[in-house]
Parts: C-alpha cells; sequence; structure tokens
C-alpha cells in the first residue's frame, strides 16, 4: 500500500503552552525521504507526533491517504504510520528482544507466517538475531535505539517516521539505515526522519525542510536550503561541514557531498 | 564564570584521573568491555572519548564516575582514582562532590520530583545543604551559561529533547565538579547549542575544572578540546591531539569514520588537489588553507 501525506494550515499549542506550530503546510509524495531540521524546542517532534495522532490539531488538517486524523484512533493510523520514539524507553515494552520486534505486527493483525518473516527480516537487518531472548533493558542504549526501530520495520507501515535515528550510533548503523531507506523508497514508503546531524541530512537527503519558529519555512533540496543563512542562523543551525568549507573557499553552489566537492574542486583548480 | 569547588585543597596535587590497568565486565557480559585501560590525566584537560558502539565509552564514563563499581556492579580489576579518591573504597556520596556525570539518555537524569527547570537544577544542591542565597545564584549561573534561562519556570517533562540534554547539563554543572563526565550528552543540540556547549567546557577546563567526554561530533572535538582517546573493544587503540586522531585513517577500520575534512582531502592527494606535505586538516578552516594551497601553485 502506498499513501501520500498532506499537512494544511497546522497549528498547534499544548495545554497552557505558547502556539509551538503556527500554520504548517507540508505535502510529501509516496516514496518521498525528507529530512526534518530545525533548532532545539523549535515543533519538529510536535509536528511529527500529528502524523500518527498522537498530537490533534488546534487548527488545520492532516491527512495521510484517505484518512483524516481527526477521525482516526492512533490504534487505527498505526496502519499507516509508524513512528520511532527520540527515547527508546518510551516505546520499549516486552521482555524479549523477539517479542519486542513482533509486538507492533502482531497488534496489526497480520497472519502468523507475515508476522514472522518481518520479524525475522527486522531481526537479521538489524544484527538482533542472536539477541532475541535478551531483555531489551539489558541492551545497551545505542542497542535499544536499533531495536526500537527494527519494531517499527517490522510493522511494514506505508509511512515511516524516525524521530533522532543518527544520534549515538556509528558508522556500521548510518550503512545500515542508509541501505534502509534505499529499500522503503523502492517499496514506495514515505520516510520522515528528524535529525541534527546535518552532513548525514545533506549526504542522504533529496528534500530537506527547515522548521522554524512553527512555521516551514525553507523546503527543497540540501544544495538550496543551506543557501539560506539567515534561516539558518535564526534557526541556530550552521551549514554542514563541506557546505561550509566550500562557501570558505568561494565556490557558488552549495556542495553536499564528497563527490560535489571533489568535482568543485578540479574545476575551480583545474586539476 | 564557574570554577571548580576546591574544598578538597589536598586533592589538587594527584592528577586528576589515574586508571590503572582497568578491566571490566557487567554479569551479564560474555566478555569485557574494559580491556586494561591505563590513563592519566591532568588537571584542567579536555578530553574526548571516541569509539564505535560498544567499544566501551559508556563504560569508561561510569568508571570515571564512580558509577561503577558502586552502582552497576561486575567484574572489576585494576584501579580508577580520581582527584586522588580511590573510586571503589570512597563512597559514592563524597565522589559525587567531586565527580559529575551526565547521562546519556537524559530522560534518565532527570529526577520526576520537581516540576519546574529551576527546581531541578535545585535538587542536588538541596541535597548537599547549600544555603539558598546561594543556590539562587549558582542556579541563575548555570542557566546563562547554559542557555536555558527562558525556560526556568517550564516543566522538565514539557521540554524537547535538547532542552531536556541542556538541562541535565546544568543539574551537573551546578554541583562545581572538578571532574565534569559527558556520556554522548549533547548528541541531541543543535549546532548553536552544541558550540556553546563545548565552548562553555573549554572555559571551565581553562578554570581548572577536567572535563571527559564521550562524543561523537568529531568537529567539535578538534575545536576545542586538548587530547583524543579512541577506544576499540575496551581497549585505547589512539591517544594523541584531536589533529593527529582525527585523521587517522584506524578511525575507519574501527566504525567511528574519520574527520569528513580529512577524508576529503586525502582523496584530492590522488590529484594534485591537497599539498603533499602538509597533515590531512581536521578543521574548516584548516582545509581551507591547505585547498587554498594547491590553488595558488597552478
Amino acid at each position: 500500500m502506498m499513501v501520500d501525506i498532506e499537512i494544511t494550515g497546522l497549528s498547534f499549542s499544548y495545554p497552557a503552552g505558547p502556539a509551538v506550530l503556527q500554520g504548517a503546510n507540508l505535502q510529501v509524495a509516496p516514496g518521498e525521504r525528507l529530512a526534518l531540521i530545525g533548532g532545539n524546542g523549535c515543533g519538529k517532534t510536535t509536528l511529527v507526533r500529528h502524523l500518527n495522532g498522537l498530537l490533534r490539531p488546534s487548527q488545520g488538517r492532516v491527512r495521510i491517504g484517505d484518512w483524516t486524523t481527526d477521525r482516526c484512533t492512533v490504534a487505527r493510523l498505526a496502519q499507516r504510520v509508524g513512528f520511532v520514539f527520540q527515547n527508546p524507553d518510551e516505546q520499549l515494552c516486552r521482555h524479549r528482544v523477539g517479542d519486542e520486534v513482533a509486538f507492533g505486527a502482531i497488534n496489526l493483525g497480520y497472519p502468523a507466517d507475515q508476522i514472522a518473516r518481518l520479524t525475522a527480516e527486522a531481526l537479521a537487518w538489524w544484527d538482533l538475531t542472536g539477541s532475541v531472548a535478551t531483555n531489551p533493558h539489558d541492551l545497551p542504549y545505542a542497542w535499544r535505539r536499533r531495536l526500537a526501530i527494527a519494531s517499527v520495520m517490522a510493522m511494514d507501515t506505508p509511512v515511516i517516521v524516525l524521530d533522532e535515528p543518527t544520534v549515538n550510533q556509528d558508522l556500521w548503523f548510518h550503512t545500515r539505515l542508509v541501505e534502509l531507506f534505499a529499500a522503503w523508497q523502492l517499496a514506495g514508503k514515505i520516510v520522515i526522519v528528524i535529525c541534527h546531524d546535518l552532513d548525514f541530512v545533506a549526504e542522504q537527503f533529496a528534500r530537506v525542510v527547515l522548521l522554524s519558529q512553527g512555521q516551514i519555512v525553507a523546503d527543497g533540496p540540501p544544495s538550496q536550503v543551506f543557501q539560506d543563512e539567515l534561516a539558518l542562523e535564526e534557526a541556530g543551525l550552521e551549514p554542514p561541514q563541506l557546505f561550509r568549507l566550500g562557501r570558505e573557499l568561494g565556490w557558488p553552489e552549495g556542495i553536499c557531498t564528497p563527490e560535489t566537492f571533489l568535482e568543485a574542486l578540479k574545476k575551480y583548480h583545474r586539476l | 564564570m564557574i570554577s571548580p569547588a576546591t574544598s578538597r585543597q589536598n586533592t589538587l596535587h594527584h592528577p586528576a584521573i589515574e586508571v590503572v590497568d582497568l578491566h571490566f565486565a557487567y554479569p551479564q557480559s560474555a566478555r569485557a568491555v574494559l580491556a586494561g585501560i591505563s590513563l592519566t590525566v591532568a588537571r584542567g584537560s579536555f578530553v574526548a572519548v571516541i569509539g564505535a558502539n560498544s567499544s566501551g565509552k559508556s563504560t569508561l564514563c561510569h568508571a570515571l564516575s564512580g558509577f561503577i563499581p558502586h552502582f552497576y556492579r561486575g567484574d572489576l580489576r585494576g584501579a580508577v582514582r580520581i582527584a586522588g579518591l580511590d573510586t571503589a573504597a570512597t563512597p559514592l556520596t563524597e565522589l559525587v562532590q567531586v565527580a559529575s556525570l551526565v547521562f546519556q539518555n537524559p530522560a534518565n537524569q532527570i529526577s520526576g520530583a520537581k516540576f519546574s527547570v529551576r527546581d531541578e537544577i535545585a535538587f542536588a544542591l538541596e541535597n548537599l545543604g547549600v544555603p539558598k542565597a546561594e543556590m539562587i545564584r549558582r542556579i541563575t549561573e548555570v542557566m546563562d551559561l547554559v542557555g536555558i534561562a527562558d525556560l526556568a519556570d517550564r516543566s522538565p517533562f514539557a521540554l524537547s529533547g535538547g532542552q531536556q540534554q541542556l538541562l541535565a547539563l546544568a543539574a551537573m554543572l551546578v554541583m562545581r565538579p572538578q571532574i565534569f563526565v559527558l556520556d554522548e550528552a549533547t548528541s541531541a543540540l543543535d549546532s548553536a547549542g552544541s558550540r556553546r556547549v563545548f565552548s562553555l567546557l573549554q572555559q571551565l577546563c581553562r578554570a581548572g575544572m577536567t572535563v571527559v567526554l564521550a562524543e561523537r561530533k568529531l568537529e567539535e572535538i578538534a575545536v576545542h578540546c586538548d587530547r583524543v582517546l579512541a577506544l576499540d573493544q575496551g581497549k585505547i587503540i589512539l591517544d594523541g591531539p584531536p589533529q593527529q586522531i582525527l585523521a587517522s585513517p584506524r578511525l575507519e577500520q574501527c566504525h567511528v569514520g574519520r574527520s569528513r575534512y580529512s577524508r576529503v582531502a586525502e582523496r584530492a592527494l590522488a590529484f594534485g588537489g591537497w599539498p603533499q606535505d602538509r597533515p590531512l586538516p581536521v578543521q574548516c578552516k584548516e582545509a581551507e588553507a591547505g585547498f587554498r594551497q594547491t590553488q595558488t601553485v597552478k
């Protein structure tokens, strides 16, 4: 199944708090992968919690395929939106790693053979097969984060939201995650990632959405979004490393990857 | 400016941290998580610890702050002395007045007993019996330094992930530890927040605090730290200044990854885009200077 997402005029305030979102608009097509970036406390997590119904709009509308979230329970929305929390301990609830990974798929009511296949795939992907009988809380923190992703992966939903997946993770994890992104994209899934590692964002995302003061202030390819110095500075963000280096060297194109950096180097230095 | 509490004058004659052939295994771990760590850290150092997942970074942080062996039990051999105190022989209540640890997950640090950011930061000081006027002064100062003054009246539970990390850091810093240990405690911060925290820690080191932090932000380490330890499978495999360690190809083999600047410079070497005799860069300004050189040569 493939769905699209449309967020229209979304505003939200927590009880007795100031407005966190102020008229955000966003459209995402099936198979799209986007990075949602912004300063601390700008509303990134608040925005994505509207996608699975954990939060409901104060104003505006969130549509996932042919469902509008205000008419759906969280349990129903879980059929379409898988959600990996920033803190894995808010999500893990079983006593064995194997049960944890199967938990979401079981709740979605998939047939037993499908649950077994999805669970085995997700465990193998994250190198957790040998740990099926381990208690999740005996895993190191970084591994609990991997387990949280594996659990959502096994739900096989058309939309997957990951809130800061790369935190505390090493190169092996990054490689696995990027391969998974590619597989999800082929399957037509929407992948929305909140990420503070802007070097990773620049290298792995074709679309970057910048949230600042409750509004989406930039939306486009990273080479373009990172050009907007003023908007980034207001958001408390600094462009990625190679982007800054290219700018310091006076190259006009926004450098986002090692490959584009080396091409520009050859071009401008006539090498 | 915060300077570390100096009530224990006698401790200042010792190195801040001495670790002698430390081995540690958790009860459920198959192999030693720390496998022979020896280390001396001078007072006022700013040391970064890098390494892949499960390389032993967090365990080392726990050992340097006394949580091992007092909170996390396991098979321990060797010795850890912080400010001259043997951590195994000194009660945790005494160690916490010397060393503070900021946890990897801020949700584990926040007490849950307080309903404003200000009160949460006051928690440790209340337990230490700090007089109220001094408490207020120190809390105000630390909130300004960390950049969370505008959150003072908010509930710790109504903060974003990054804001919670800043709170966890402030709540430990307010104790003015001589030794400040941070376990990937800037992971959810935006660029401005990370820069602010690293600059603050650097200033605190100049004022005599000793900081050890497990980190993944190689550029911040390159700009601010004066020593880097790379861990692999519970051993220190590299130890030296950031300029030397962060460009080392061994970091690729142990799944940490080198500085992005050094990676592109090395690839540029192959076609004359980086000067042959120049060390690989780990900071933007070093990279800029080197790449400019191959332009002017032409």
